[in-house]
């Protein structure tokens, strides 16, 4: 190896060139499925509300990249993301926004109930902050089970001043679980900016609490975030505990689909958009990886063709029946 | 069958030895549940097993990694063990009093509850949370409730109500067992009450209420510690020539409709006896039960025996005015003859 090529693989957090394009499709995926239920949601063909985590694309592609397949995350109200980066299926995850018989869910969870806990996707959550305690838990299993697994929490600002984000954290420290908890700070609760509703810079200063590593990272590079990610899991895997990650980031659209946004400057949102995180990696990361702009553009045009289809599954889908209601409340209804 | 005299506590206590031997998912998570956790010396360790004793003993014998002692972390403690049911592990999560719901309430309500069902049946969370009710030990208000027929409310849960030892045991194995959220609600006025169980593999099914006495002429269906006051008015009555029948329904979720229903048809008459506060309570709920299936069968408007519609007082005298009392039931009963 060069000097040169030393440094680009450092660069590169030692990520393969197949790798990159990889991750980059993952990003791709998640930009171009929340931009198509933007339009879908406006356009009145989608039921219910919709939160869109377009914008933040590089903290789920890059934390996801440092776990293995059997790992476990968490995840929150905006969880689309999440879960295209751990693999749910595309159709799946559309026919459940649908409100569909093959959604994920059968159609009975919507956007923010969205689980596949085959492939460690322990859920999408209505409640903030009330991932972390499920998320300590399914760490412990590990830990117990002494399966190797670890478990990824991704939380956001607003939960950081919920009192589960401490407990979880307290529980998880003091027993060294395998845990993850990554904050997705996109610098709004709702409409309520951290300027507001924290005293502290920075939500990983919280880690001190804790006495375990706050690690601070620009959420709009995923090798950054892999990076970090990376050594946290393999702190995690070792038996030396938690790691709380904070990822600064920012969502585009509002809190949720067809909030106003009067809350933010033009200023401010052009200031996120010059960091895009697709952007970053094709303009910092890309040509030293010899990742040419016709590549990302054949991907982009790949995935733009996979949504469609996604929509035309989930169009095509029919509709639960009124007895679906009453069915999977429990696994055993009569007495054994 | 061979049967042992064991206290409700022992009883309790023998049944998560049990299904803790029998299977290696089954973890103990909860406050003070060893006593000590900052200790190695066993002795001090397992100083407490429990604030009120039942958990004696476990982590002596299945180690700290299997008897987890939290911090005062409710939340932290039904979502962990709700995650970590979701996971491969078979939870026995310990909320110390019922009345401490508040703090979790999220978990169990939102999380525990529904998981199955948002996730379109495809989590499946064997989770049994242990946890204590009724007044009569001077603990007060915050430390008293009978609160059970909150989580009968929530669909996706299970509820258990045991009065008796044998019972306590067979159910409590029954609910580690079973593969959806249960909560499990000791009475702590219960815990040194005797009664014979079983030798040997004890379960006892879930849904399946019980006749404690049988009568023929008035059907008083009484939960938890109220089984052993309606035993008590049903034998006051007895000197009046009086049958009374005392149903005692062991679980409240899944409720065992068929066993009231038909002991009603029979005696034509029913008072139910609940501690819980009157609203919105089990005790209406089996009258309407009753009212909406086996109007017919009424010769008396259905009474309901309860607590009041205050919080659990301190002072003794004003908890004993609280708890329902067998002469309260004695005076039901007689009213509807």
């Amino acid at each position: 190896m060069t000097i040169d090529s030393v440094k680009v693989a450092a660069q590169l957090a030692g990520l393969s060139r197949q790798q990159l394009l990889s991750m980059y499709e993952q990003m791709r995926t998640i930009r171009t499925f929340e931009d198509k239920l933007h339009e879908l949601f406006a356009a009145g063909d989608i039921p219910g509300f919709v939160h869109l985590s377009a914008g933040q694309e590089a903290v789920p592609v890059g934390v996801m990249a440092a776990l293995a397949a059997d790992d476990f995350i968490t995840s929150t109200h905006r969880g689309h993301g999440h879960c295209i980066a751990k693999g749910v299926d595309l159709n799946s995850m559309l026919a459940e926004i649908y409100g569909r018989t093959t959604g994920i869910c059968k159609g009975k969870g919507g956007s923010m109930h969205i689980a596949d806990i085959d492939k460690g996707m322990l859920g999408a959550n209505g409640i903030v902050g009330a991932g972390l305690p499920l998320g300590v838990g399914a760490a412990l299993s590990a830990k117990v089970r002494s399966s190797g697994q670890v478990c990824v929490c991704f939380f956001s600002d607003g939960a950081s001043n919920q009192g589960t984000f401490h407990e979880a954290i307290n529980m998880a420290s003091i027993w060294d679980l395998p845990c993850l908890f990554i904050c997705e700070n996109n610098k709004y609760a709702e409409s309520t900016s951290t300027d507001y509703s924290m005293r502290v810079e920075n939500i990983a200063d919280r880690a001190a609490a804790y006495n375990i590593p706050g690690i601070v990272v620009d959420g709009q590079s995923m090798i950054d975030v892999y990076r970090v990610a990376t050594e946290a899991v393999e702190r995690a895997r070792s038996g030396a505990g938690p790691s709380l990650i904070e990822a600064k980031t920012y969502r585009y659209y509002g809190h949720f689909e067809g909030d106003a946004m009067t809350y933010r400057t033009e200023e401010e949102v052009n200031h996120f958009h010059e960091r895009d995180p697709l952007t970053v990696f094709a303009e910092q990361f890309a040509p030293q990886a010899e990742i040419s702009p016709q590549d990302l553009l054949d991907i982009d045009q790949q995935i733009e063709r996979r949504i469609q289809e996604a929509v035309e599954f989930a169009h095509s889908s029919p509709l639960p029946q009124s007895e679906e209601c009453l069915t999977d409340v429990y696994v055993n209804y009569k007495s054994e | 069958m061979t049967l042992r005299e064991l206290s409700y506590r022992e009883a309790i206590n023998e049944a998560l030895v049990e299904e803790m031997e029998r299977d290696e998912h089954v973890i103990l998570i909860g406050e003070d549940v060893a006593g000590a956790p900052q200790s190695d010396d066993p002795d001090m360790l397992d100083a407490w097993g429990g604030v009120l004793g039942v958990t004696k003993g476990l982590v002596g014998r299945f180690g700290k990694s299997r008897v987890l002692d939290t911090p005062i972390t409710e939340s932290a403690i039904i979502g962990a063990a709700t995650g970590a049911a979701a996971t491969g592990l078979r939870p026995v999560a310990e909320l110390m009093f019922s009345s401490f719901v508040g703090v979790c309430l999220d978990q169990v309500a939102n999380q525990a509850a529904k998981m199955r069902y948002m996730f379109g049946g495809k989590a499946r969370i064997p989770l049994t949370i242990r946890t204590t009710i009724g007044a009569g030990i001077g603990a007060a208000a915050q430390h008293s409730d009978s609160n059970y027929s909150l989580f009968t409310h929530y669909p996706g849960l299970k509820c258990v109500v045991p009065s008796n030892p044998a019972d306590a045991k067979g159910l409590l194995k029954s609910a580690i067992r079973d593969d959806d959220p249960i909560i499990f609600f000791e009475n702590k006025v219960l815990y040194d009450t005797k009664g014979p169980v079983p030798d040997g593999e004890h379960l006892v099914p879930l849904g399946q209420g019980r006749i404690a006495l049988e009568g023929s002429d008035v059907t008083i269906v009484a939960l938890s510690r109220m089984v052993l006051v309606a035993l008590e008015a049903a034998e006051q009555l007895a000197h009046e020539g009086i049958r009374a029948e005392v149903i005692d329904p062991r679980t409240i979720s899944p409720l065992d409709e068929t066993l009231i229903l038909e002991s009603v048809k029979k005696t034509e008459r029913i008072v139910v006896v609940d501690e819980d506060n009157p609203r919105c309570s089990m005790a209406t709920d089996i009258i309407a039960l009753v009212a909406t299936k086996a109007f017919d069968h009424l010769d008396a408007p259905p009474a309901m025996v309860t607590a009041p519609h205050s919080p659990v007082p301190f002072s003794p005298p004003l908890e004993k005015f609280y708890v329902p009392s067998a002469d309260q039931i004695v005076s039901a009963v007689r009213a509807m003859l």
